[in-house]
């Protein structure tokens, strides 16, 4: 006797809980095996490329907060640095100091996030409210210091918005000190859980060509071997004056893709602490220009910037008609790419590794709406 | 007549006390749970948000009664009551203390293995009518865990079966009241295997697979709301109480305790170990997937509870 089964389509989002956002995913399952996926994204599109050329220079970048909202300072920067290397500026000492350590701070509360996140999609509940008070002491030092604790719309196109208030960057120096306790001690606590290590190790693979033809970048590509990290393979702003590593591992999987995360926070950690011990204790924190002109206009030109933000390799495009609003605003956004890869990996996998696996990519819907 | 009243006034008492029970143990499971996560739990409703659970009983009660509908009417508005009536009724056989208990039956462990067995049945019909995918899923989830981990946990408590002799609830405590030791102990392994198979039973973390709320949404109830959600709540509260209840009798000696306490006290405060054990494990563990909770039943916990089958009859035997 046989029994007549058919394929189920099964709507995952985009209100889910686990797809983090209005991202919506069709999927053809046969019992729970996954035949088919078919991302849809859209649903949080603002518009925000179109938006640009309807502003001045200045007033796009607290648009750029909301793509990536978890790591709004990487975009924050890479905005300005586009224009800047339209206008060709250079850029004070300590402003690119105070850039850096925001930077990498945020860089641990978007990683964080993810932590928190990530176990929750697996199941286990308690370390995301772990998480979540650490990300809290980064999100209150740069609450301290712009004003806003996740659309901080901190940079400004030649520099920063505010300098540091007294004693900030000692309060950062303990705090670096107190998250790299808890990082260690969270990393302690699950790493080593039997039920979490069977659900992630061999789980999600990508072997380096996928990596590579599909454009992946941050902790994935990492993960899987590819050795890319903008800050240390094409030194921007001015990481080259740091010591630190870039984690890579050769696994590929939804393990090394948390590994490489947990190993970064902790080289965030480094960066931060060297940048306190040098950064210049006085000196302007913008470009003459740039804090004395509201209208800027760059020379007609075109200019592409990249940077590694938490997600991966963002990147700007910026062309230029010599007017006071840009011509156009391109921007490279490292989740829209990186969720790209899901329908080649979900077939074959159950909803559960689905889970998994959707999760290890770390994706931010605003940014993969833009 | 007598007898008769006795029996609806029992089962009355019965129903009030474990009512009051999953109230407090709800909250206890959030207290629990909240001061894992560092942070207080509730705290607004009553001191030491001690109503808490009583009012979000009454929200869910005074709830607009939502059958969907695309629903199977009949099957949707029957499920939460197939759930919940032998969760209650397994209460029947339990002996509370020497003197406390109610239907003094021969056969109470099987009659609360059998009964409890029919709740998966309005698992199953709640995920079916809801006509949701996610209940579908959630429902076919649980039905196949709750199958495969009753064989381990049936076969682990046989062996405390063989070495007393009975299926008799009072008569299990009294052997362990009378070769002085608790069966934890010549029954570890049985234990370790009820534990484990107890937690998939009760669909709690780490295999709370059919209600895996990052999944399946929250599995087969996520079209029940108002009273009938609370009933599946319910049911589910009260079998992690009948099953610390079941452990405590099998494993942990019951009422038995140094006698500076009534042996009820002694029973509820087992009990109470089992229920936090429980709430432990869901602030802890991440959840399992299925195929290995599958194949963790299967393939481990039946065989050591075979052995521990064979092992239990070989004492037996020799000791005569």
């Amino acid at each position: 006797m046989s029994i007549k089964t058919e394929e189920m389509v099964l709507n995952m989002g985009p209100q889910h809980p686990s797809t983090h956002g209005v991202f919506r995913l069709k999927l053809h399952v046969n019992g729970e095996t996954i035949t088919k996926a078919e991302p849809v994204m859209g649903y949080l599109h603002r518009g925000s490329e179109k938006l640009a050329e309807n502003f001045i220079y200045t007033q796009f970048i607290p648009y750029t907060d909301r793509l990536d909202y978890l790591n709004a300072m990487t975009n924050n920067y890479i905005y300005c640095a586009g224009v800047e290397k339209l206008l060709d500026w250079e850029i004070p000492e300590r402003a690119e100091y105070l850039r850096v350590i925001t930077m990498e701070l945020n860089r641990i509360a978007s990683h964080l996030v993810w932590w928190g996140t990530y176990l929750l999609d697996i199941g286990a509940l308690s370390p995301f409210l772990y998480a979540f008070r650490d990300r809290d002491i980064c999100l209150d030092r740069l609450n301290e210091i712009s004003g806003a604790r996740m659309t901080f719309n901190y940079m400004r196109i030649g520099g920063v918005k505010w300098d540091a208030p007294d004693g900030w960057i000692e309060k950062v120096k303990e705090s670096v000190k107190e998250l790299r306790e808890n990082i260690a001690e969270y990393d302690r606590l699950v790493t080593g859980n039997e039920i979490f290590r069977a659900r992630t190790i061999g789980v999600g693979k990508l072997t380096k060509d996928q990596v590579i033809n599909w454009g992946l970048s941050g902790p994935i590509a990492r993960g899987s071997g590819v050795n890319v990290d903008l800050r240390k393979t094409e030194p921007y702003s001015i990481y080259d004056r740091f010591d630190f590593d870039v984690p890579t591992r050769e696994e590929g999987d939804v393990f090394a893709r948390y590994k490489v995360r947990i190993a970064e926070m902790h080289e965030s950690l480094k960066i931060i602490e060297q940048a306190c011990e040098q950064i210049p204790s006085e000196g302007d924190i913008i470009h003459k220009k740039g804090a004395r002109i509201m209208m800027i206009k760059p020379p007609a030109g075109e200019a592409y910037t990249r940077a590694e933000a938490s997600k991966g390799e963002i990147g700007v495009y910026v062309v230029s008609n010599a007017k006071t609003k840009p011509y156009r605003v391109k921007l490279r956004r490292p989740s829209f790419v990186n969720v790209s890869i899901l329908q080649d990996m979900l077939v074959g996998e159950n909803i559960q590794n689905l889970v998994a696996i959707f999760g290890s990519l770390d994706v931010v819907l605003g940014e993969v709406d833009a | 007549m007598m007898d008769l009243i006795w029996i609806i006034l029992y089962a009355v008492i019965l129903l009030g006390a474990l009512l009051g029970a999953v109230t407090y143990a709800i909250l206890f499971e959030r207290k629990v749970i909240g001061y894992m996560q560092v942070r207080p739990g509730p705290n607004r409703h009553g001191p030491w948000g001690l109503l808490q659970t009583i009012a979000d009983v009454m929200k869910l009660l005074m709830k607009e009664d939502i059958i969907p509908t695309a629903a199977d009417k009949k099957v949707f508005i029957l499920a939460p009551v197939i759930a919940f009536v032998p969760s209650f009724a397994i209460f029947a056989t339990i002996a509370w203390s020497e003197n406390i208990y109610g239907a003094d039956l021969n056969i109470g462990v099987l009659y609360f293995i059998g009964i409890s067995s029919i709740t998966t049945l309005g698992v199953l019909m709640g995920g079916w009518s809801s006509n949701n995918k996610y209940s579908l899923l959630g429902a076919i989830r649980g039905v196949a865990q709750v199958i495969s981990y009753e064989i381990p946990l049936v076969l682990s408590i046989i062996g405390v079966v063989i070495l007393v002799g009975s299926l008799n609830f009072r008569d299990i405590v009294f052997y362990q009241q009378e070769i002085g030791m608790w069966l934890i102990i010549p029954q570890f392994l049985a234990f370790i295997v009820y534990m484990i198979s107890a937690i998939a039973e009760l669909n709690r973390s780490p295999f709370d697979l059919p209600e895996a709320e990052s999944e399946l949404v929250s599995g087969y109830h996520t079209e029940f709301s108002g009273f009938r959600f609370a009933f599946f709540m319910l049911a589910e509260y009260v079998y992690a109480i009948a099953i610390s209840a079941l452990a405590t009798t099998l494993f942990l000696g019951g009422w038995l305790g140094p006698a500076f306490l009534p042996g009820i006290v002694w029973f509820l405060l087992k009990m109470c170990l089992f229920m936090f054990f429980w709430f432990w494990l869901r602030a802890t563990l991440p959840r399992a997937r299925v195929d290995h909770l599958m194949g963790f039943g299967w393939k481990v916990l039946i065989p050591l509870a075979l052995l521990n089958i064979v092992i239990t009859a070989i004492i037996k035997v020799w000791m005569g």
